[in-house]
């Protein structure tokens, strides 16, 4: 099975607030909202790092989740936000991120 | 209830100040017959200290940026600051121009720093009214070409018309030449006296004849029956509620590093020179001052029929002379609304009656002491 790299959309605009993240998409200025668990997939999307590997090591390792369910459940966030132009998503590693999407 | 409002009500119980307007410089190369600012640079914070602050806003949460001024593109610096504000510190970005620097190459440049909005004020669809209220002729001209590059970038504008007696005829032409250009339009009748205090740019605004037939005009109110309608009596909750976001999740910074509440609201609470932004938001005595106010607290609009549906602006009542009385241009919109007098004026007129009787009873005695003492 080919593995999925997800990296975050430089154009979008991001802010921390509480234990979610707002977004705001570069394409249409559609907000939406990430929870704790998204907020970490969004965090960890630098495009070098496979999606498996951060659902096993950054969700797996803080949630009780079954880890096949939770890649399941990671891969359809990861393409319904590429929907939107919020990630990027390539089956190979994606450019170099810079260090934006600490949410503060 | 929106997405944006959701965080809005957990931005304010976790006391983020969501989005804030930051003034770049009042220096502005139009001369608007209504502004209230002073142009003279008295002292603009630095690049450096810019991007200090925008850090230290970052880190406060503060999710929208509306950069304005005066004009924003008078500074040299202004994209080295947008792409800080924009690449490093991902802020949703709103920029607030007169545009007349606006040409393809700067269109262009917004559009790779991903600007969310740019609000562009436009008075007239006639050059002859436009230009002459901010007295530079041509700017019309140029401020509409810039528009046409903007859209051709892709981006979002919005044309913003603030409505005076000098225009009053035209806001119809503007929302038509909106409609051509493809980009939205919002109507502001509201003028807001100088940051000094001088209240003499207010006599520019349209009467109360005009505010009535703007207010009836559905192509600008929607439903004229629901939005005239007679204020329903207010609920307990909107009385405990608070009077707008200004202070709450909100706020302003002068291009001097001052923080006040909203940009209509010029009540010193901090500056940025001399401490944190973060600081300023959760300790001034102002700051929270201004949190503390309830619609139930407010001491002539509690009683007032249009208290729970009221656009009334703690900024310019606090310009008249207390934060928590009325604002009179506010009783002007809810009169013309619904023809129901506001408390504030019915009061204004009880005292107008009593101060005539004070007047006319003293002068005889008046006179009788000044004889004796000539």
């Amino acid at each position: 099975m080919s593995r999925l790299y997800v990296a975050r959309n430089p154009k979008v605009a991001t802010r921390g607030l509480g234990d979610e993240t707002m977004i705001m998409s570069g394409r249409d200025s559609t907000l939406f909202t990430l929870n704790q668990t998204a907020t970490i997939l969004w965090q960890s999307a630098d495009g070098q790092t496979p999606l498996d590997e951060i659902v096993e090591k950054r969700i797996c390792a803080q949630f009780e989740v079954e880890p096949a369910q939770a890649l399941e459940d990671a891969e359809a966030l990861a393409r319904e936000l590429a929907r939107h132009e919020i990630l990027q998503i390539a089956q190979e590693p994606i450019g170099n991120q810079n260090p934006s999407g600490e949410a503060r | 209830m929106s997405l944006l409002e959701q965080m809005t009500v957990k931005a304010l119980h976790l006391n983020i100040p969501l989005s804030v307007q930051l003034d770049l410089t009042y220096r502005c190369n139009e001369r608007c017959v209504h502004c209230y600012l002073d142009h003279d640079d008295k002292g603009e914070m630095t690049t450096a200290e810019i991007r200090h602050l925008l850090e230290e806003m970052a880190e406060a949460g503060v999710f929208i940026l509306t950069l304005s001024g005066g004009e924003i593109f008078l500074r040299k610096d202004f994209f080295e600051i947008l792409e800080y504000a924009r690449r490093r510190l991902t802020f949703c970005v709103k920029l607030k121009t007169n545009a007349i620097l606006i040409r393809e190459r700067e269109a262009a440049r917004i559009r790779e720093l991903g600007v969310e909005s740019i609000q562009i004020s436009i008075y007239s669809h006639r050059p002859e009214v436009h230009d002459a209220i901010t007295l530079v002729p041509g700017s019309l001209k140029r401020s509409l070409d810039a528009i046409r590059f903007l859209k051709s970038q892709g981006l979002r504008v919005i044309m913003a018309n603030v409505l005076m007696m000098q225009n009053l005829a035209d806001h119809a032409g503007v929302r038509a030449l909106a409609a051509e250009l493809g980009v939205e339009c919002t109507l502001d009748p509201t003028i807001t006296p100088m940051m000094d205090g001088d209240r003499s740019v207010l006599s520019l605004g349209i009467d109360q004849q005009a505010l009535r037939q703007v207010f009836r005009d559905s192509a600008l109110v929607g439903d004229v029956d629901e939005f005239c309608a007679t204020p329903a009596k207010p609920r307990d909750s909107e009385l405990d509620s608070t009077p707008c976001s200004a202070g709450h999740t909100t706020c302003y910074v002068s291009p001097y590093g001052d923080v006040f509440p909203c940009v209509q609201f010029p009540l010193p609470t901090g500056n940025v020179r001399r401490q944190r932004f973060i600081d300023v938001w959760r300790h001034s005595e102002q700051m929270n001052e201004v949190r503390s106010i309830r619609m139930k607290d407010l001491a002539t609009c509690t009683s007032c029929t249009h208290v729970g549906s009221c656009t009334r602006c703690p900024g310019l009542a606090f310009m008249e002379g207390n934060m928590r009385g009325p604002s009179s241009q506010d009783c002007e919109k809810s009169f013309a609304r619904s023809g129901i007098p506001s408390a504030n004026m019915l009061a204004k007129k009880r005292g107008n009656a009593n101060l005539v009787q004070i007047r006319t009873l003293p002068h005889p005695a008046l006179e009788a002491r000044t004889g004796a003492l000539a």
